[in-house]
């Protein structure tokens, strides 16, 4: 096997209170080469700290350790500002939840677009513009030219989201992680964004984190899934395996979703075993 | 025990007119639930809400037990008709206990009398027991705010229950505790029920029959019973229901033919 893109040991993320220490992320290990990988948990599992402390975003009082953490030979954790800089956003890139969060309300979206590319790679302007129009149509924007010249609280949430994966991949990134990418979406809005992230992924070639609490979702559109718990994973399992899952946590999950299919009533609930958490 | 006869939603006049709900109609018999599906701006939530006065009825009739509700309306009808909201971090006040958010009601209808008694047994309807009832809501998760916010409904023994996206906010394991809860409920207490979600698998989950919603409209009436056999009509339906199950690679070909 050729050398990961990403190769995360024993990455662990403390929050120092006055009321203790919460371990956030408790030692969490994987490898990503270029692939689609799913990392999915319910809330305050610590998955989204995960994909944040990959970037070096985690909020202060946080606190990154891990045995090993190192984006393509180089190790996140003793890099410079100044290489985090060049990697955030140049070589890794993140797309967030809500756009209308995450993106800049009075800047027109092509500006975003054209400060994301000339803050990575030397452009002019004029090439900076054709390459976030390029963009823009890459992620299926009807008008591009008009898109551009938009501000983000012109456009619509599923329209917010293309341009921020637009603005992500405008410097042809490594790898993508993506923070539950649609759960701000509506369900048909959010399958079109996801065939626009599945097609530039897979035709570019990049590596993909896809953090999501949508179990069904993830297992849909990754290659490999983390199951995260408390912290840890719990389990890991290729996507269309998922149906085969082992842990009783993982099958907890997907018992406990109500489907078109089939009509159970109670629907079965998740009995929290605390030896799971250890 | 509900009928929605051509109702009408419109905000703003002139160039700022928006016509959030046109012309939809649907009836609920006496212990059904009935959904109302669609996505975001779709006027789902708008029906609930003019239904039970948060947003004006500017056209046609809501009417409660045969009977037309008058605006503002009165407390006979809030005693028939209670909401439980899709936010439980924000409908609960983050300063009043559990006591004091359920006895609230109990006060604005005067019966405060028994109220202890009354809170309490609220609080066991839901699955929650006596060490709940003074604590403050950021001491409770996800799922035990929503927990108290259907025994807030509940306590004045309500007849109907409209329920905005009571799920969405929460995670799947919680989601399945409280949508058994709620099938619980209506069983015991004989509850009529309209549910609000973008969820099919859920409204399918607890409703007989639904109403599919787009831009204000009414698509399709269909029945749990064929959107589960797939038998819907409708070419919106059936991409919902498509979208329901999931992303598939395989509707993306024609995408890639394309763009190669």
């Amino acid at each position: 096997m050729t050398k990961p893109l990403l190769d995360v040991e024993d990455l662990r993320v403390r929050f120092h209170l006055r009321t203790g220490t919460v371990e956030a992320v408790r030692g969490v290990s994987f490898q990503l080469g270029r692939e689609r990988l799913g990392i999915v948990g319910e809330s305050g599992s610590g998955k989204s700290q995960t994909g944040r402390a990959i970037l070096g975003l985690t909020p202060p009082p946080g606190e990154v350790t891990a045995k090993r953490l190192a984006f393509d030979g180089i190790d996140l954790l003793t890099a410079s500002n100044r290489t985090l800089r060049t990697l955030r956003g140049g070589r890794i890139s993140m797309v967030m939840q809500d756009p209308k969060y995450s993106l800049n309300p009075v800047m027109t979206i092509g500006e975003q677009i054209i400060e994301a590319y000339q803050a990575h790679a030397k452009a002019g302007r004029n090439e900076a513009r054709d390459k976030a129009l390029a963009m823009l149509e890459a992620v299926k924007m009807r008008d591009p030219g008009r898109v551009f010249a938009l501000y983000p609280h012109e456009v619509s949430g599923g329209m917010g989201q293309r341009a921020m994966i637009a603005m992500m991949l405008v410097t042809d990134p490594d790898l993508l992680i993506a923070d539950e990418p649609t759960s701000a979406l509506d369900v048909t809005v959010s399958m079109e964004v996801l065939r626009i992230l599945d097609e530039l992924v897979t035709e570019r070639g990049m590596g993909l984190i896809f953090i999501s609490h949508d179990l069904k979702l993830v297992s849909s559109f990754c290659d490999r899934v983390l199951v995260m718990y408390a912290g840890r994973v719990v389990e890991e399992l290729e996507a269309k395996n998922l149906r085969e899952a082992q842990h009783p946590y993982t099958q907890g999950l997907m018992r406990c979703l109500p489907t078109l299919v089939d009509d159970v009533r109670p629907l079965p609930t998740l009995n929290r075993d605390p030896a799971w958490a250890l | 025990m509900l009928d929605i006869q051509n109702l009408q939603v419109v905000y703003g006049t002139g160039r700022l007119r928006v016509d959030a709900v046109k012309d939809v109609s649907f009836h609920v018999e006496q212990g059904a639930a009935y959904g109302l599906v669609g996505e975001s701006g779709s006027g789902k939530s708008t029906v609930l809400r003019a239904i039970c006065g948060l947003a004006p009825v500017s056209g046609g009739r809501v009417l409660v037990d045969g009977k037309e509700v008058t605006t503002p309306r009165t407390k006979a009808f809030y005693r028939t008709v209670q909401m439980v909201f899709q936010d439980p971090y924000a409908s609960l006040h983050p300063r009043h206990t559990v006591d004091r958010t359920l006895s609230e009601p109990l006060a604005i209808h005067g019966e405060k009398n028994d109220a202890e008694t009354r809170i309490l047994q609220a609080l066991r309807e839901v699955g929650l027991g006596p060490s709940f009832r003074f604590r403050y809501p950021h001491q409770l998760s996800g799922g035990q705010r929503q927990r108290i916010a259907i025994a807030r409904a509940l306590i004045l023994r309500p007849k109907v229950l409209l329920l905005d996206e009571p799920t969405s906010a929460l995670d799947a394991s919680v989601q399945a505790e409280i949508l058994n809860l709620l099938d619980d409920l209506r069983r015991k207490l004989g509850l009529t029920y309209i549910l609000v979600s973008h969820d099919l698998a859920v409204v399918a989950h607890l409703c007989e029959r639904l109403l599919v919603m787009r831009h204000g409209e009414a698509v399709e009436e269909t029945t749990a019973e064929a959107l589960r056999s797939g038998a819907a009509s409708n070419e919106y339906t059936q991409s919902l229901i498509q979208a329901s199950q999931g992303y598939s690679r395989a509707s993306k070909q024609p995408a890639t033919a394309l763009a190669g």
